[in-house]
């Protein structure tokens, strides 16, 4: 047994608002320049729909994750000879045309138009070519559902579940039942990307799990874009090199959350630490059953109160701080001891380590219009139970179609809704209630806690980067920090795609987390800022 | 000899060995991060799907050729039981079909640069010079193929003259006398090469050496401890600090 630590999210789908704050803010901390124009690290999709890039989740046509040959571990795209055959033109890598080609407007034209008798217009241009465009496509087209009857039956997870519904439950589905799925990287346990990168430039974090692309040794053969069945690494058509969700692991590094976790408005992102046995992964990632794949990668999340696991765990070299963090960890609460987060898409084999929680307001919604007590624990179990539709989707979605755990998670949702309900109302709670999903009045009171009223600190337990070598850190420079990177600095002596990479410590990420959680409001004069390092007090300059 | 044959086939050779040498290990050191092949794939995926193998593999096998015709010698060849003629007949067959296959995918790759906007757009001034040498040697390669095999004019054995002389150079005993007795044409496809090379070390063709063959031997995933070694956490090196 090797215990190994992973940084891991949880987000509670119940209260996305699909504000796309979260991908704003990320997207201006880390993919706000040319080659990346088009991509999103965080990006919210409307379920169901087609997603970003297009289709992604049609695994038959590209080919991202694993899957098993005569019971072994297999890159669904073949082997690695096979992959290297590939390296001269990919076959199932996407086009621009699937994610979007990225496009601005002739803006200088509304200014410097000679005064004539029309009105001057800023007409869409190709941030690729150059060239006027249509626009046509983008990465959140058919958000809240635009172009429903059109796009969202190719949705790959309704194509999946056609099958077993028949087209009136599929219309009324479509009408009664919408979501948003805001994703990341995933920062896999058993990372496809990784695993497809000939190079070997794209590495797992020992310490704490964040997938990285290295982009000094990164040479540009794309084999992990298409690897990925979440397709969450990019390729940037400037740079040549290939770039990804970093967890913003220097903010990590410090203590502070993601810039998605930070800015999202509805507060329903949890970071924490896991505890796994990294010798078990790939055992796990082969269980047979796709059903059993939940409870396998369950299974490999090992109980930090366990004397045993934390003797081992500081055998393998786990700092005690980390094990604390690890103890309190909201992720690890809300994915084994309440059971109610779920991986997305467990049959991908990659061992994804972003959760969800399952959206119960769409049943409650579907309760409430058809004129009952919506908060009424018998109502909503038995809507849960009639309501076959919304469950076999989300069941598609986390538990490679098993609609057990996913019923199981929502029960507990809606136990704890009419649970509270009582107690809020000054009513005698019922203890019947909790007991119906096998939980205790107790436990479903600190669900209720940890999804509703969590603080700050308790939403996110991030341990910071091992003391000793802290000052190292601060020099540690951020892998996209480089000419044509976030940073934006002069380009090298081969164009925007050269030149040496810029040490991060220009910004001073502990500085940051100081100014953020003092009390005093710091002024801002002189200081160059971007979203990534606001501190949350005063304006930006920028 | 003139001083012409000992400035083509003496100096312009180790010149060329030399900027070579420097020029990809100065690359190395300092430009990891401008080292990629720099796909165009993500604009345009049908075209490049034909050319691009076409083209690569042709020019891996031109470049099997030229090892087995340059580096061994003649008499290896015959020692192990291989004529002249049937020599020169596999030679040039294979050698036409793969310098015809590398032709015709990087016309189908220059073309596809052209028309496509947004792949043209993505073309830098670097790429268009890389273009022009890369052509011409491959041309006149072909071009030295046909002349060599006797499909045009007489036939004519350059592993007798061209080949020693390329052997001498790395033994540290230059022969020019044998390279100048050789046609006009092999003459100008070995400076057009030599001259790619000289360019080689600052033009994305720099890729070609960093085959991942290692993929083949390594474990599916790779960890990487933190730390102060860590890759990006080099402080800059001598040269390329940052001013300001
Ligand atoms: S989700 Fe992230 S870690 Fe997992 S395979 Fe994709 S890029 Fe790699
Ligand atoms: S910021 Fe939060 S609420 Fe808004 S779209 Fe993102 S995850 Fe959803």
């Amino acid at each position: 047994m090797k215990i190994m630590a992973q940084m891991g999210m949880v987000m509670n789908l119940d209260k996305c608002i699909g504000c796309h704050t979260c991908s704003v803010t990320c997207k201006q901390a880390w993919t706000n320049r040319t080659g990346v124009e088009y991509a999103w690290f965080n990006n919210v999709e409307t379920r169901p729909g087609q997603g970003y890039p297009r289709t992604y989740q049609d695994q038959g046509k590209w080919k991202g994750g694993w899957e098993l040959k005569r019971g072994k571990l297999r890159l669904r795209s073949g082997g690695r000879i096979k992959r290297l055959l590939h390296i001269f033109s990919n076959p199932k890598l996407p086009t621009l045309q699937d994610y979007y080609e990225p496009w601005t407007y002739e803006y200088d034209m509304l200014i410097s138009t000679p005064l004539g008798e029309h009105t001057p217009v800023a007409r869409p241009k190709s941030l690729i070519t150059g060239k006027p465009m249509k626009i046509e496509w983008s990465a959140n087209w058919d958000d809240d559902l635009a172009g429903g009857p059109e796009l969202a039956p190719s949705d790959p997870v309704l194509v999946k579940i056609r099958d077993q519904v028949t087209d009136r439950v599929k219309m009324e589905f479509e009408q009664a039942f919408m979501f948003y799925l805001p994703r990341i990287c995933e920062h896999c346990l058993n990372p496809a990307c990784v695993a497809a990168c000939p190079s070997g430039a794209m590495y797992k974090r020992a310490e704490d799990g964040i997938v990285l692309v290295d982009q000094d040794a990164c040479r540009g053969w794309r084999m992990c874009v298409s690897g990925c069945p979440y397709k969450k690494v990019y390729f940037n058509h400037n740079t040549g090199k290939a770039e990804k969700c970093t967890l913003c692991y220097p903010r990590l590094e410090v203590g502070l959350p993601t810039v998605c976790s930070e800015t999202c408005v509805g507060r329903l992102r949890y970071l924490g630490l896991f505890l796994y046995d990294a010798d078990a992964v790939t055992a796990a990632a082969e269980t047979e059953d796709e059903h059993g794949l939940l409870q396998a990668q369950l299974d490999l999340l090992l109980d930090p109160n366990d004397p045993n696991v934390q003797l081992q765990a500081l055998r393998d070299g786990i700092p005690q701080d980390w094990l604390d963090a690890a103890k309190e960890s909201p992720v690890y609460k809300l994915a084994k001891e309440y059971k109610v987060a779920l991986p997305l898409h467990p049959e991908y084999r990659t061992m994804p380590m972003v959760w969800y929680i399952p959206p119960l307001s769409p049943v409650v919604d579907a309760l409430r219009e058809t004129g009952n007590d919506a908060e009424d624990a018998g109502n909503l179990f038995g809507a849960l139970e009639s309501l076959r539709i919304p469950i076999e989707y989300l069941a598609e979605l986390f538990t490679a179609g098993d609609t057990a755990p996913v019923s199981q998670s929502l029960k507990t949702l809606a136990a704890m809704r009419s649970y509270m309900r009582d107690v809020n109302l000054g009513r005698d709670p019922k203890p019947e209630i909790p007991a119906a999903v096998g939980m205790s009045e107790e436990s479903i009171y600190n669900l209720y806690r940890l999804l509703a009223i969590a603080k700050y600190e308790d939403r996110y337990v991030i341990p910071k980067a091992h003391a000793e070598t802290a000052r190292d850190l601060e020099e540690l420079a951020c892998s996209l920090d480089v000419s044509g990177g976030p940073g934006q600095y002069q380009p090298g002596p081969f164009g925007g795609a050269s030149g040496r990479p810029v040490p991060v410590a220009v910004e001073t990420f502990h500085a940051l987390k100081v100014r953020q959680t003092t009390e005093v409001l710091i002024p801002l004069d002189a200081v160059r800022m971007n979203l990534q390092n606001w501190h949350g007090q005063g304006a930006t300059d920028e | 000899m003139s001083a012409s044959d000992i400035l083509l086939w003496v100096a312009l050779p180790y010149l060329t060995i030399a900027v070579f040498v420097t020029g990809m290990f100065w690359r190395y050191k300092y430009d990891k991060f401008g080292w990629t092949t720099r796909s165009s794939q993500l604009y345009e995926r049908k075209v490049i799907r034909i050319a691009s193998p076409l083209f690569h593999l042709g020019i891996l096998a031109v470049l099997g050729g030229h090892v087995m015709g340059l580096l061994i010698p003649e008499n290896w060849t015959h020692a192990a039981g291989l004529s002249e003629d049937a020599y020169h007949l596999m030679a040039v067959g294979l050698g036409a079909v793969a310098g015809a296959c590398t032709l015709f995918g990087i016309s189908l790759l220059i073309y596809r640069r052209r028309t496509n906007g947004a792949v043209f757009a993505a073309t830098t001034r670097n790429d268009k010079a890389m273009y022009v040498f890369l052509v011409a040697a491959i041309c006149l390669g072909l071009l030295t193929t046909l002349v060599g095999s006797g499909i045009v004019g007489e036939g004519y054995n350059y592993r007798e003259t061209v080949s020693p002389w390329f052997r001498s150079i790395f033994l540290m005993d230059p022969k020019p006398e044998l390279m100048a007795q050789a046609p006009a044409s092999f003459h100008i496809h070995a400076v057009a090469g030599m001259l790619l090379f000289l360019i080689w070390p600052f033009t994305r063709l720099v890729h070609a050496f960093s085959a991942p063959v290692q993929y083949l031997f390594r474990p599916y995933v790779v960890y990487r401890e933190r730390g102060p070694h860590d890759p990006g956490s080099r402080t800059a090196r001598r040269g390329w600090e940052r001013v300001g």
